[in-house]
């Protein structure tokens, strides 16, 4: 009996122990977006971080795009030109860069590139006391940390996102119509007729709960790094994963709302 | 020589009242009383692990007590709210024990950060009075350089700068001199006690640095289990017949001494 009743003690205490964790998470969050909007503004750490994520992870992203579009080019025309539709390659393209890859692969390159970095950052901070220095300091750390790349993270990456989307079609149209000699014209005009504002709206929707969700997971994880040796190393992985499994987790659910 | 008697009478700096913290299952803090005089130096010192840390962040209300009282110049700080721990907290200067600069900044802009974040002075007016902080601490020209670029002792004098930098009442410091030579430890100490006197500020330090520290204490309290053993002026303490501080001094010099072999080896 009491064995059952210890077994029951113990599942309760892991729930409310991972309620807690999570109630802390979110938070988290709100403390860190009630900041934005009360002064003193910071439009220059906000700034200086969109250049970190944004611009900075830019010719990661062209990179990625560039490549992402081609193979969907050469698999596009191969399949395609099966069943004599090799006129349908950019639609197709287009539309699984603009709802799907684009949004998905901007943000896990971004995870990788910004966030993980991020984490490390926030981490050392922790770690050496910086954090607490600015605690006694007065200045709120939150608001000076965490804040500025929340904001920044969901301006940037819808702005990734579009850039992806873009090079991605015409990584598309090189391999599809330069390199196999589909045809020109109905590429871009089967974007124009089947690419409807509601597939890049569904995808910029993506982005900016992707933006939101990797600089809050990443900024949680740096700053809440335990003070030895392995914390930063061991934030910076947790941020990465959990970042990329929330990434893609969301990305089902959103797909089924705004489908 | 023995703890303080418990009426505050808000002549000190610092007064501390039946702190108690606990961490989990383990109580760190017992029931510390402690009192700070206005423009002295009052040291804590005592075993690692003894709670002298994490009584120092009660002290800059970085940690909250499970129950107890802190005055600060008589006002009860354990109970205030967000903003208004952010008034008394004008009143720090706190130097971190491996520094806390900000490694993304220049030491320039370490020592400016609390004029740029909370004062309204232009950027004439910052820059002077960062040089005459760097200069008092013996820093000149290194402004521009990164915390990785200077040494361990640099470092500290960057950070206490820093601390010094909004003029504050209390400074608090976190073992200023871990990881320093003896050498440096002694010109640190001498910074802080030259300072300390210039300024007439109050300070509460903690160091494990016995016997050295004692130079620069006027106060000295012995904490060992989560309360103060031992507590008044350096002669008061050093003379008192407590066989666990003698043996606490006596097995600092034991670790000094294995440390030296070791440096010779």
């Amino acid at each position: 009996m009491s064995k059952v009743i210890d077994a029951i003690a113990l599942l309760g205490a892991a729930v409310i122990e991972g309620l807690i964790s999570l109630g802390r998470f979110v938070i988290f969050l709100l403390t860190a977006a009630l900041y934005i909007f009360e002064p003193p503004y910071k439009p220059r750490l906000a700034i200086r971080q969109m250049r970190i994520i944004g611009a900075e992870s830019l010719f990661l992203v062209v990179l990625i795009a560039a490549f992402t579009g081609m193979v969907l080019g050469l698999q596009g025309y191969v399949t395609l030109s099966k069943f004599g539709s090799e006129s349908a390659l950019g639609t197709v393209v287009a539309l699984t860069l603009v709802r799907e890859l684009g949004p998905v692969l901007a943000a896990l390159m971004v995870t990788a590139r910004a966030g993980s970095a991020m984490a490390a950052e926030l981490g050392s901070m922790q770690v050496t006391e910086q954090i607490d220095a600015m605690t006694v300091m007065a200045v709120n750390p939150v608001q000076y940390l965490v804040s500025p790349r929340l904001l920044a993270g969901v301006i940037s990456f819808p702005l990734l996102t579009a850039i992806f989307d873009v090079v991605g079609i015409l990584g598309g149209y090189l391999i599809g119509v330069g390199l196999m000699h589909g045809p020109s014209a109905a590429y871009f005009n089967g974007i124009q007729d089947n690419l409807g504002a509601h597939d890049i709206m569904s995808g910029f929707y993506k982005a900016l709960v992707f933006g939101l969700v990797i600089t809050w997971v990443c900024c949680y994880k740096g700053y809440h790094a335990a003070r030895m040796a392995v914390g930063i190393g061991r934030a910076t992985t947790e941020a990465v994963v959990l970042s990329s499994v929330l990434v893609l987790v969301w990305d089902y659910f959103l797909t089924s709302v705004l489908l | 020589m023995n703890p303080p008697d418990t009426n505050g009478s808000g002549r000190n700096a610092i007064e501390v009242r039946d702190l108690r913290r606990h961490f989990g299952p383990q109580e760190v803090l017992m029931g510390v009383n402690l009192d700070c005089p206005h423009r002295q130096i009052t040291t804590v010192v005592g075993p690692s692990g003894c709670g002298k840390t994490v009584l120092l962040k009660h002290l800059n209300l970085l940690l909250r007590p499970d129950s107890g009282s802190i005055l600060i110049d008589g006002l009860d700080v354990t109970k205030l709210g967000r903003r208004a721990l952010d008034e008394v907290r004008e009143k720090f200067g706190m130097l971190f024990q491996a520094g806390a600069l900000f490694d993304s900044m220049s030491v320039f802009d370490n020592v400016a950060f609390p004029l740029v974040e909370k004062t309204h002075l232009s950027q004439s007016e910052i820059a002077e009075k960062v040089k005459e902080k760097l200069a008092a601490v013996g820093l000149e020209g290194m402004s521009h350089k990164f915390p990785s670029e200077l040494s361990g002792g640099m470092q500290k004098r960057a950070a206490l700068a820093r601390a010094l930098i909004r003029d504050p009442e209390i400074l608090m410091l976190d073992e200023p001199t871990t990881g320093l030579d003896p050498t440096r430890t002694g010109s640190i100490h001498a910074l802080i006690r030259h300072t300390q006197q210039r300024l007439g500020l109050s300070a509460v330090m903690v160091s494990h640095d016995v016997p050295q520290v004692f130079e620069v204490s006027d106060r000295v309290a012995f904490m060992h289990e989560g309360k103060i053993r031992l507590y008044g002026t350096v002669s008061e303490v050093m003379e008192a017949n407590d066989e666990v501080f003698k043996s606490f001094l006596a097995g600092r010099a034991r670790d000094e001494e294995a440390g030296a072999h070791a440096g010779a080896r």
